[in-house]
C-alpha cells in the first residue's frame, strides 16, 4: 500500500515537471494537485506510525485522483494556450487508468489495513482516543474528518458500542443529582439487552421486562413522580406516537412546575432548568427522545430561561403554565385543524387514500373530511411487531369510513387501486428526509412505482435540524422480545439468545428520501420536501 | 412525594388466639424478629424513609423497648394508637388519620413476609393510572404438622375468586366465598368487554395496596365502608364498570358540591386525577395504543376508574394469620434475609449439636449433649442438659430443664418446661409451666384465663 502510494506521487511529478520544463504555466488543477502533495508528504513524514493517515491519504488520493478528471473536460475549453492543452490532457489519461485500478487496489487494501488495524488496537486496548471512533464500524464521518485538525464528535448516543463513551455516560448521570437531595441518589444507567445486530451496535437496546424503575426507590424522590409515571408510560408503549409523547411530556412538565419552589438564593430561571436536566436524561433512559419532544423541551428551556430575576414565584409559575398551555394549543391542536383544511382541498370524491400504521394527525384529517362529506375509502397498511393499524382501523371504521385492511406485504398487490397515500411523519429533517415509521420509506417507494402521489403530513414543531441520508446512523432499536409470537402453542423464537448466530432487529424509524414525496402539508401552507430549511430559518429568525 | 407508606399493626390475631392472646400478633418472633420487621424491611430496603405505623398501646411500648425494632429500622416510625377493643378495621383505621395523608397511599400489613420486587406492583399503579393496585401470591401447601391439630386440615376455608383480564393484570372481579349465596354471578357489562377473563381460587391475598389519595377522601365521607379487604377492594372492583364511571363528565368543584348526596357523584372523586385532565385526554387521544383489541371502544374502554393486580408466581409471600402459616414463617423466613444462625452473645457449650437450620437467638445458654435441629431458639432462652429439640419454636425468655424432648412444638414465651417432659407436637401458651416428665402429643397447652376468650 506504501509502495503503491510513493510511485504515483513521482509519476505525477514527472508529469508536472515535464510541463513545467515546457515552460508552459501550470494550470490550476495542476496547481492545486502540487499543493496537496505538498500537504501529504509533510503529513506523511509527521504521522508515518499512524496508519489511519495513510489510509486517508489513499482514500484522499483516488478522490483528488478522480476530482480533476471531471474537471479537465471544462479546462480545456476554458485554456487558450494550445500548449498546455495537450500537457492536461495526457496527465488526467495517465491518471484515469491509476485512478481507475487505484480504487480497486486500495479498497481491498484499505480493507485489510483496516482490519489490521482494528486487531492492533484491540490488542493495544486504551490507545488515544480518536483512534476509538476511527475503528468503530458503520461511521463514514471518520475518515475524511480526520483530514481536518477539528475531530468531529459524534452524538452519544450513536455510540453505545464505544465503552469510553458510556463510561462518561455514566458518569454524567451521577453527576445529575437533583440538587435538593445530597444522599448519593443518581439516575440509574438503563442496560442493554441481548444480542444486538452488528450493523445497530451503536445504538441501545433495551428491554421492557427491566423497567428502569427496578433500579430506583420506590417513592421516588429524586425524580418528580409525573415524571416517573412518564417514563413508564413512554417505556410500555402506553403513549405512543409523536403528538401523544409531546403532549404527556407538557403535562408531566407542568405538573413539575407546579411543585416547585425556589430555593433561597437562587434564581427561578436557572434553577428550574437545571431541576429539570436530570428529569430530561431520566426520560431518555427509558425511551430514546424524540424530534418533537426535543423541540418542546428547547421551547420550555428558552420560556424559563426568559423570566425576568425581578418576576415572583407565582406569577413566573403561572406564566409558564400559560406558555405551555398556548404551546400545545398552537402547535399541536391548531396545527392539526390547519392541516386537515388544506389536506381535504386535496381528498376528491372517490378517493381511495392509503394510510400506514396509526398517525393521529392523519386519522384527525381523514375524519375531519369524512365529516365534510367526501366521499372515500381508505386503506390501512399495518405492519408487525407492532400492528399499530389496528388501532388506526379501529378509529376510522368507528367513524365510519369504509376500511380495508392490508399488511405491508401486499402493498404492491392493493396499490393499483389507490389514488393518494397519506403518511404521518415523526420528523422532517433539515435535507428533506423523512423520519417515520419503519415501513414508510417501502410504501413511498412503491407508490412512487405505480406514480401514485404521497402527501406527508407533517406539523412545524417537528421539524428537525439534523441531516440524515440513512436509517442506520440514527435510530431506535425496540425490545427484540416483541417479534416472538406464539402460534398454536409453541414458541419457536423463545430460545433466540442461546442460538450463537441470530440476532433480533425490531428498528423503530427509517428516512424516506424527498424524490419519493410528492408534497407536504404543514400548518404554513403545502410546501415541498426540499423547503424544510427555509421553514426552520424562518422559524429562528421569528424566534 | 409520590407514595406515603401506612402499616396496620392493630390486627389482634383472631385466628391464632392461642399464640396471641398475651403477645400482640405485630410482635410475635419470627425468626427470633418481631413480626412486624419483616414489612419495615420490606418497605426500607425499597426507598422509604418514613413509615405510618398505625397499631396499639401495647405494641408501641413493645416496639419501644425491642432491641431489633431500635437498631435495625432506620426509617422514621410515625406510630398512631388507636383503641384496641374497639372495632376498627383498616378502613376505619385509614379514616382515622385522614389528615395526615397528602399523596397517595402503599398499605401494608404487618403480617406480610415477602421478598417481592414492590416496583412491580407500584409500576402497574403509576402507569395506567390506577386506583388501586394489590399483590396477590399463589397458595403455597403448609408441610409442616400443626400442633394441636385434630384429624385431617379443614377444607379450604372460606375462598376468594378473584377474576383477571387476559393479560393477567387488570382486576375484574373478586368476591369471596361467604358472599356469594346462589353462585357466582358475573355481570354482561363486564363479559361485553372483557370477554376472556381467568378466574382463580388459588390464591393469598397479600394485603398490599396502592391506593390513590382520592380513595382516602371517599373514605372519610363514606363511613359505612370499614375494612379494606373486605369492603372497599370489592367495592372499587365493582365500580370500575359501573355505568356512571363511564361517562367522563368531569364538572367543576363548585357543581360536585351541590351534588354531594348524588350516589353519582361520589365517583367524581374517585375519577378527578389531575388538574390537566384535558391534556392528559388528548394525550390519550392522540396514542396510538389500546390496551385491548376486538371490539371499537378505546383504551381501558373509556374508564376511569382501573383497578390492577400482580400476582406472584414464585417467591415466598405469607401471611401470617394462622399458625401453620407462622409455623412455616418461622421455617423460611430466616433464610430469605440470612440470618446469623447463631447471635454472638449466646453461650452455646461444646458438645451441642446444632444443626445447620438451627437459629439461636441472643444471650441464649445451650448447655451440654444438647441437640437442636431445624428450630428457632428465641433471646436470652435457657436449655439445659441433654435436651432434644426438633422441629421447634421456641420463643424467649423460655426454661427447658435437663432431658426434655421436644418435637414438631410451639413453646411461648416464659414458659417453663420441666425436666423430661416429652412433647410431641404441642402448642405451650405463654407462661405455662410443664410438669418434669411429663409426656403431651398434640396438644394445646394453655392457661384457664384464656379458655374465657371467644
Amino acid at each position: 500500500m506504501a509502495d503503491a502510494g510513493e510511485p504515483e506521487g513521482p509519476e505525477r511529478k514527472d508529469d508536472i515537471v515535464k510541463a513545467k520544463q515546457e515552460g508552459k504555466e501550470l494550470t490550476k488543477e495542476e496547481k492545486q494537485r502540487l499543493r496537496k502533495e505538498k500537504k501529504q508528504q509533510k503529513k506523511s513524514k509527521e504521522k508515518k506510525d499512524d496508519k489511519p493517515s495513510r489510509d486517508s491519504e489513499k482514500e484522499k488520493k483516488p478522490a483528488s485522483a478522480a476530482s480533476p478528471a471531471p474537471q479537465t473536460p471544462t479546462q480545456p475549453p476554458a485554456q487558450k494556450a494550445p500548449s498546455a492543452a495537450p500537457a492536461p490532457v495526457p496527465v488526467p489519461a495517465s491518471e484515469t487508468p491509476s485512478a481507475a485500478d487505484k480504487p480497486a487496489k486500495s479498497k481491498a487494501e484499505l480493507k485489510a489495513e483496516r482490519r489490521a488495524r482494528q486487531e492492533a488496537e484491540r490488542a493495544s486496548k486504551g490507545k488515544k482516543g480518536d483512534v476509538g471512533p476511527q475503528a468503530a464500524p458503520g461511521k463514514p464521518k471518520a475518515p475524511p474528518s480526520e483530514l481536518q485538525p477539528v475531530v468531529k464528535r459524534l452524538p452519544e448516543h450513536v455510540q453505545v458500542d464505544n465503552p469510553e463513551v458510556l463510561k462518561k455516560l455514566a458518569k454524567k448521570l451521577e453527576r445529575q443529582q437533583t440538587p435538593e437531595y445530597n444522599a448519593a441518589t443518581k439516575i440509574p444507567l438503563r442496560s442493554d439487552y441481548g444480542y444486538k445486530v452488528s450493523l445497530f451496535s451503536h445504538l441501545h437496546q433495551y428491554s421492557r421486562k427491566a423497567p428502569l424503575t427496578q433500579q430506583l426507590g420506590i417513592p421516588s424522590t429524586v425524580i418528580h413522580p409525573a415524571i416517573v409515571r412518564l417514563g413508564l408510560q413512554y417505556s410500555q408503549g402506553i403513549v405512543a406516537g409523536s403528538n401523544a409523547r409531546s403532549v404527556a411530556l407538557l403535562h408531566a412538565f407542568k405538573q413539575v412546575i407546579r411543585d416547585y419552589t425556589t430555593p433561597p438564593n437562587e434564581e427561578l430561571s436557572r434553577d428550574l432548568v437545571n431541576r429539570l436536566k436530570p428529569y430530561i436524561s431520566f426520560l431518555n433512559q427509558c425511551r430514546p427522545l424524540s424530534a418533537s419532544m426535543g423541540n418542546a423541551i428547547k421551547y420550555i428551556k428558552k420560556e424559563i430561561s426568559n423570566i425576568p430575576s425581578q418576576c415572583k414565584e407565582e406569577e413566573a409559575k403561572r406564566k409558564l403554565l400559560n406558555c405551555i398551555d398556548c404551546y400545545i394549543n398552537e402547535k399541536i391542536v391548531l396545527a392539526a385543524k390547519a392541516i386537515a383544511k388544506y389536506s381535504i382541498e386535496k381528498i376528491s370524491d372517490g378517493d381511495v387514500i392509503l394510510v400506514y400504521g396509526c398517525s393521529s394527525l392523519v386519522n384527525h384529517i381523514l375524519c375531519e373530511a369524512f365529516e365534510k362529506n367526501r366521499k372515500f375509502r381508505v386503506i390501512v397498511v399495518d405492519s408487525r411487531p407492532r400492528l399499530e393499524g389496528r388501532e388506526a382501523l379501529r378509529r376510522l371504521v368507528q367513524k365510519g369510513i369504509n376500511c380495508t385492511y392490508v399488511l405491508i406485504s401486499a402493498v404492491s398487490y392493493i396499490l393499483p387501486e389507490v389514488s393518494k397515500v397519506f403518511l404521518g411523519a415523526h420528523a422532517l429533517l433539515a435535507n428533506g428526509y423523512v423520519m417515520s415509521r419503519v415501513g414508510t420509506s417501502q410504501i413511498a417507494l412503491v407508490a412512487k412505482a405505480f406514480n401514485v402521489p404521497v402527501l406527508v403530513c407533517c406539523e412545524t414543531y417537528k421539524f428537525c435540524e439534523r441531516v440524515q441520508t440513512d436509517s442506520f446512523v440514527s435510530n431506535e432499536l425496540d425490545d427484540p422480545d416483541d417479534l416472538i409470537v406464539t402460534r398454536t402453542g409453541t414458541t419457536q423464537l423463545e430460545h433466540w439468545q442461546e442460538v450463537p448466530s441470530l440476532g433480533l432487529l425490531n428498528l423503530v424509524y427509517d428516512v424516506t428520501p424527498p424524490d419519493f414525496v410528492d408534497l407536504v402539508i404543514t400548518d404554513l401552507g403545502m410546501i415541498p420536501c426540499t423547503s424544510v430549511p427555509v421553514v426552520l430559518r424562518v422559524k429562528n429568525v421569528d424566534q | 412525594m409520590e407514595l406515603q407508606a401506612v402499616l396496620m399493626a392493630a390486627g389482634g390475631g383472631s385466628r391464632m388466639t392461642d399464640l396471641t392472646y398475651n403477645t400482640p400478633k405485630a410482635m410475635l418472633p419470627v425468626g427470633n424478629k418481631p413480626l412486624m420487621w419483616y414489612p419495615l424491611n420490606l418497605l426500607e430496603r425499597m426507598g422509604f424513609e418514613e413509615v405510618i405505623v398505625i397499631t396499639t398501646k401495647e405494641v408501641q411500648k413493645m416496639m419501644s423497648t425491642d432491641p431489633k425494632m431500635k437498631l435495625d429500622v432506620k426509617m422514621k416510625l410515625d406510630v398512631v394508637c388507636i383503641q384496641e377493643d374497639g372495632d376498627m378495621g383498616t378502613a376505619d383505621a385509614l379514616r382515622h388519620i385522614q389528615q395526615k395523608i397528602k399523596t397517595d397511599i402503599l398499605v401494608v400489613s404487618c403480617d406480610l413476609i415477602t421478598d417481592v420486587a414492590l416496583h412491580e406492583v407500584v409500576d402497574l399503579f403509576r402507569a395506567h393510572n390506577a386506583t388501586l393496585a394489590m399483590l396477590m401470591s399463589k397458595a403455597h401447601e403448609f408441610t409442616e404438622t400443626v400442633p394441636g391439630q385434630k384429624g385431617k386440615k379443614k377444607t379450604a376455608e372460606q375462598r376468594d375468586f378473584v377474576g383477571v383480564d387476559q393479560s393477567g393484570k387488570r382486576l375484574l372481579f373478586m368476591a369471596n366465598e361467604a358472599d356469594l349465596e346462589d353462585g357466582l354471578s358475573i355481570r354482561k357489562s363486564i363479559m361485553r368487554k372483557h370477554p376472556r377473563m381467568h378466574i382463580k381460587t388459588g390464591l393469598v391475598d397479600a394485603h398490599l395496596y396502592c391506593l390513590k389519595k382520592a380513595v382516602v377522601d371517599f373514605l372519610a365521607d363514606n363511613k359505612s365502608i370499614s375494612s379494606i379487604r373486605g369492603e372497599l377492594v370489592p367495592y372499587l372492583v365493582r365500580k370500575q364498570f359501573s355505568k356512571t364511571t363511564n361517562c367522563p363528565k368531569i364538572k367543576d368543584d363548585a357543581e360536585d358540591q351541590n351534588q354531594k348526596k348524588n350516589d353519582g357523584s361520589t365517583n367524581h372523586e374517585l375519577l378527578i386525577s389531575s388538574r390537566d385532565e384535558p391534556l392528559l385526554q388528548l394525550a390519550q387521544d392522540r396514542s396510538c395504543w389500546n390496551d385491548h383489541r376486538g371490539d371499537m371502544s378505546e383504551a381501558y374502554h373509556g374508564g376511569k376508574l382501573r383497578c390492577y393486580v400482580h400476582i406472584m408466581d414464585e417467591g415466598p409471600c405469607y401471611r401470617v394469620n394462622t399458625l401453620a402459616a407462622y409455623i412455616e414463617a418461622n421455617r423460611l423466613a430466616p433464610k430469605l434475609f440470612e440470618e446469623v444462625p447463631v447471635h454472638p452473645s449466646a453461650v452455646i457449650s461444646e458438645r451441642c449439636q446444632m444443626g445447620s437450620d438451627s437459629y439461636i437467638g441472643a444471650m441464649c445458654q445451650i448447655a451440654d449433649k444438647t441437640s437442636i435441629k431445624r428450630s428457632t431458639i428465641g433471646n436470652s432462652t435457657t436449655v439445659k442438659e441433654k435436651v432434644k429439640v426438633a422441629n421447634s419454636i421456641i420463643m424467649h425468655g423460655v426454661t427447658i430443664e435437663e432431658g426434655c424432648n421436644i418435637q414438631g412444638s410451639v413453646i411461648c414465651s416464659n414458659a417453663v418446661i420441666g425436666r423430661g417432659a416429652d412433647l410431641k407436637y404441642c402448642l405451650v401458651g405463654n407462661g405455662q409451666q410443664i410438669e418434669p416428665e411429663a409426656e403431651r402429643t398434640n396438644e394445646v397447652i394453655v392457661g384457664a384465663d384464656q379458655l374465657m376468650e371467644i
